[in-house]
Parts: C-alpha cells; structure tokens; sequence
C-alpha cells in the first residue's frame, strides 16, 4: 500500500493553499506533518483524503489514480482535532458504526468493537453516549472508530492537541504501536517539533503551503535542507544570523569575528547562519567562538532553566539557559555561541556544506 | 468607641437590606399580578362569555357566568358546518407544516455547509419573502388556482402557506444546521455513509429540537393566517375562521358560540405550545428565532 502525491497543488480563487507538491508515502510507515498552523497541514490532509479535490495533480493509491474517487470508496480513517463523535449514538454504535456500513456479520463487529474498546481502554464506556465522557475519552473514541475499520490510510490530524499533558503522553506512545500493527500509512499532524521527534518515522515539514522537506525525521531535524524547515522543525525556532564573509573576518551587525576554521574554505559574499537556543550561552564555551552584543528582552523562567529572550540589531533571539537568570528587560548582555555550532545557509535560505550536527542517532 | 459604632452600624446594615429586599419582591410581585391580569384579561372574557348564554352577553354586566351553559360548545361539536372548519384547518396546517419542514431542511442544509454563487442573497431574498403582506398574493393565488383547478382544496391552502412558512423554516433549521460542526459530515463520509442515510441517522437527531421549533411556527403561522385560506376556500376547505367571521344570521350575532369557537381556537396553538416548550427555549438560547 503507497500513497503517492503527484503535483498534487489546491487553490481557492487566487490564494494558493497548497503549492504543486510530490509525495510518496509507503506501507506501514509513519509520516508526521509538522508546521506551524495555517501551513496547509489539514488542508493536504484532506486531499489525500478525498475530501477536498486538488485544482491540480493526481492522488494515487497502490498505483491507481484515485482523484476523483469518492471519500466513501476511499478506505481512509480519519481523526480531527476537535473530539468528533456521533452524539445521538452510544460509544459501542459510534464504534461499531464504519463496520455497520461494511455488511459485516453481527458477531465479528462485535468481537472488533471490544478489541479495540480494549486497547483504548472504553470497555466500561461502551453503552455511554459520547458527550457524556472526558475529552480524553471522546478523543480515544474517535481513535478506536479508526481503528476498528482497518482502513489502508489512517489520517490523525492534530489528534492531540486538546488533551492535557498527561494523556496526551500516553496516547502518544501508543497511538504508534496501534497503528503500527495494521500495516496502514500512517499520517500525523502536528504543530509540535517535539512531537514529531518523539513519534520518529518520517516527517515532512510544511511551510506556507508547500513541502519544505520530506525525509527519515531525525534527519529532517538535524541537517534541514533550508533556514524555513530549520526553524520550522525547532522549538523554540531556531535563531537565525545574518553575516558577510570577508576575507578571514565574519561580519555581522555591529560585530565582527576571525573565520572559523570550517568555514574557511566559502567565497567571500553574504550569508545566513542559523543556530539552536540551547547553544547560546552567557560564558565564553572552549572552541572557536563567537560573541554578540545584545539587548534583553524577557526572561522567561521554567522551573530549572531560563527562556531569555534578545534583540540582535533588530533580529529576535531565543537562548536557552539551565538555572535560573533573571535579567531585566533592557539590560545589555554578552552571549556566546560555539562556532561549531553554526548551520550555514545561503542568502537565499539553501544549505551549504553538512549540518553541525552528528547523524549517528 | 469605633468598635460599638461599627456593631451598630453591621447590625442596622443588614435590617436595612432585608427591608429594602422585602419592598423590592412585594413591588415586583404587584407589578407581575397586574402584567398578568391584563394579559390574561381578553383571554379569560372569552372564556367567560362562551359559557354563558346570548340573553346573559347582552342583558348585562357580570364577572362570571351566573347561569353557566355548555350548550354553546355542543353546537360546535355538534354542527358539521361548524367542526368541519376545526377539520379543514388542521388539515391544511398540518400539510403545510410537513411540506415546509420538508422542503425547508435540504435547503438549510445547503446555505449551512456550501457557498455558491449568490447564497447570501438568495438567503436573504428568501427572508424577504417573509416581510411580504400576503394580501399581495391573495390575487395571483386565486386566479391561479382556479385556472388549475385546485380552488376550494386544502392542498392549496396549504401551498399558498408554503410562501411564508418556507423562507422561516429554511431560517430556523439554518441557525441550528450551523451549530453542528462540519466534520461530522465529513467523519460520516469517511466511514462509509451515504447521504441520505447520514442525514436520516446522524444529521437529523442532531437537529431535533430545531425541526420541532421549525414545524411550531410553521403550524402556529399556518393557523392564524386568514387572509389566504379565506380566498382560497369557499366550502369544501373552508377553515375555522371564516366560518366564524359568517355567522351573523337573521337573529344578529350568536355571541355566545363565537366566543365557544373562539376558545377551541386557541386549544391547538396552546397544546402545540406545551409540548415543543423546552425545544423553543432550546432554539431561544442557540440564538436563531
């Protein structure tokens, strides 16, 4: 089973929601959309799901164009944001409700609707009606109706977004596993780089309706092809550095710095460089390094560490600090960066040369 | 010193507010009595009027019935030419209560869940209908009517309703469409549901309370309505108020089985009322009607 995308693009009237896009994605796989909202997430969701037409390209599924195929006729799942039950239907019938509509014999819905009442923990629920549980529970219902149907495509769009912390852990070590066993594709979206690193599988990152990158996550997250899916694929987004090479000196803002040693080897010329609020620090680290002059905007203190928010001449940074600093708002500070921690882009956002970051995971 | 000031002063305060809450309840509670008296008023000289006889209406004035008589009501249930038109009414109302309902739900459905070109005007053409005296179309009504044929029949009349109760029946079940959201739809069709069967199942009971407040107003605007039943109708479907806007005979008006009509009159919108109470307040809150 393959779900490809050819030059699938959407548009309504003039504004282009999704840019002409190519995808393939195989048999039980798990393939995570991350971007931040308003990227397009749903909205390619729904054209593999037959919901919406693309205005271009094709959708095909185990080689056959199915473009035009009717949601019904699909064999996808799907699972929403908001906890989408039936309400006049009892948890069991909402359950039971996809395999209804399949003609299958009394004793195997059955039998179907208590495993995967089991595995989502609802057994006690089954003959409750849906608004009647915790959004936990709804959300756990609205899983095991996809579940149950053993549909080719499942299609989880932010699954658990309105859950609390808690459950959203659980659920999201084992909605994998789940879904995992099925053999399906498998599709999550998600606005939380955390997330997609902890699900694994591949992940596609989106940015303003268009697939910046597709590929193993880990991958994704550590060498990102360009500065978009870089602080698309951070939290907090990556910061990003404009300089000027000249000769052996980096010129950026008001300060300049020697050429680290791995960069020696670039042309003259400008460039953008882009690095992690955990690598920024307040004390000179050992290697090579770089020092800024900025502004502080707000320290946001997190229990053990410290979110400090900075003005670099007019771009924003976040740094990542342990312990807790409250600087003022308004104080000037030195803050440091290894140079070894550096992904290069090009004026244009395009990578050079290998990520900073080791690929054995 | 401060300390026995300020324990009189918490001792005065509240007597003084249990006071003002007193006078507050008892002027709310006269001003409710007088609300009510003359809301009630019309109502209850009906009533009082239907159960006396024609000497008692003319003879004088009294409170009550001093000689109270059912005779008025039994020439009601008894007289064809009377009941019939209770028949004739319910008939025409209840036919257009189902056709407006039915008509009215796929078109709700349709301006709820789908833009097309022109949907906000066509919506509010629809409710424009609304705002129309229907005297305007009494005249076309007629003659079309009886150029096809369906002149005197209670489908007619029903039809003829059809062209206020629709627009409000299309208005009411919209507001209430809207509220459930789309991805119901959409998770019905992922499952495998065709639409009707969605509609039926899923849809419908989801909507419940606005179709009942859909098909009240329908029914309640339906039986008041005069003008258009009376012009349409001249014996076979003759509704309950023509008949009683002729009943002045050779010995003038017959008071006391009018304010009898009038009183059967009103049993079907109050029992229409009592029982879709809790589906109007319902369709209150969720901010259509």
């Amino acid at each position: 089973m393959t779900l490809e995308l050819q030059g699938v693009a959407k548009a309504v009237g003039a504004r282009v929601h999704i840019h002409p896009t190519n995808l393939v994605l195989r048999k039980g796989s798990l393939n995570v959309l991350l971007g931040p909202t308003l990227s397009g997430k749903t909205t390619l969701m729904r054209l593999m799901a037959g919901l919406d037409q693309p205005t271009a390209g094709r959708v095909l599924w185990e080689g056959r164009d199915v473009t035009g195929v009717r949601v019904q006729d699909r064999g996808v799942a799907m699972v929403y944001q908001q906890f989408i039950n039936y309400p006049s239907m009892t948890v069991f019938d909402n359950i039971a409700s996809p395999l209804r509509l399949q003609g299958l014999p009394r004793a195997d819905i059955e039998s179907r609707v208590r495993r995967a009442a089991d595995l989502m923990r609802l057994t006690p629920y089954l003959s409750r009606k849906p608004l009647e549980l915790s959004g936990g529970q709804q959300q756990r219902t609205a899983l095991a109706r996809a579940l149950v149907k053993e549909a080719g495509l499942v299609l989880l769009d932010e699954p658990l977004a309105n859950l609390d912390y808690k459950l959203r852990e659980e659920l999201r070590a084992e909605i994998p596993r789940l879904f995992e066993e099925s053999g399906a594709v498998f599709v999550y979206a998600t606005t939380e780089p955390e997330e997609a690193l902890l699900l694994g599988g591949h992940t596609a990152t989106l940015w303003e309706g268009r697939v910046t990158q597709f590929g193993p996550t880990a991958e994704v997250y550590r060498a990102p092809v360009d500065a978009v899916t870089a602080r698309v694929f951070s939290n907090p987004p990556m910061n990003i550095l404009d300089l000027r090479k000249d000769g052996d000196r980096l010129l950026f803002g008001a300060g300049e710095a020697a050429v680290p040693a791995r960069l020696g080897t670039l042309p003259d010329g400008p460039y953008r460089a882009g690095f992690r609020a955990h690598h920024l620090g307040l004390d000179r680290p050992a290697g090579e390094a770089l020092a800024f002059q900025a502004t502080v905007l707000g320290a946001e203190i997190t229990g053990s560490e410290t979110f400090l928010h900075l003005d670099h001449t007019g771009a924003r940074w976040v740094g990542l600090l342990p312990g807790v600093r409250p600087l003022a708002p308004g104080t000037p500070v030195a803050v440091w960066l290894d140079a070894a921690h550096l992904h290069l882009f090009d004026a244009g956002g395009r990578r050079i040369g290998p990520s900073p970051e080791p690929m054995a995971a | 010193m401060t300390d026995i000031l300020a324990s009189s002063a918490a001792t005065a305060v509240p007597a003084r507010a249990a006071r003002a809450r007193s006078e507050r309840s008892w002027g709310s509670a006269v001003v409710m009595t007088l609300y009510l008296l003359f809301l009630l008023l019309p109502i209850y000289w009906l009533v009082n009027m239907s159960l006396k006889t024609n000497n008692e209406i003319l003879g004088g004035f009294s409170l009550w019935p001093v000689d109270p008589t059912l005779a008025n009501y039994a020439t009601i249930l008894t007289d064809p030419s009377w009941y019939m038109g209770y028949v004739n009414s319910l008939i025409y109302v209840v036919l257009n209560t189902v056709i407006s309902v039915a008509v009215a739900l796929p078109a709700a459905y349709a301006f709820s869940r789908y833009s097309f070109l022109g949907d906000k005007h066509l919506f509010f053409w629809l409710l424009t209908n609304r705002m129309a005296p229907p005297a305007v179309f009494a005249l076309p009504f007629f003659q079309l009517y009886s150029a096809v044929g369906l002149f005197d029949t209670h489908i007619a009349v029903a039809l003829a309703h059809c062209l206020f109760n629709v627009p409000l029946a299309v208005w009411i079940l919209e507001g209430f469409m809207r509220g459930v959201p789309r991805e119901i739809d959409e998770t019905a069709w992922i499952d495998g549901y065709s639409f009707p069967r969605f509609f039926l199942r899923i849809f419908l009971p989801l909507i419940a309370s606005g179709v009942g407040v859909a098909a009240f107003f329908c029914f309640m605007f339906s039986w008041v309505e005069l003008l258009l039943s009376r012009t349409l109708t001249s014996v076979n479907a003759k509704p309950i108020a023509s008949t009683m806007t002729r009943t002045v005979s050779a010995s003038g008006l017959d008071w006391g089985v009018l304010a009898a009509a009038g009183v059967l009159t009103i049993i079907p919108g109050a029992l229409v009322i009592w029982f879709v109470r809790n589906y109007i307040a319902k369709g209150f809150a969720l901010g259509r009607v």
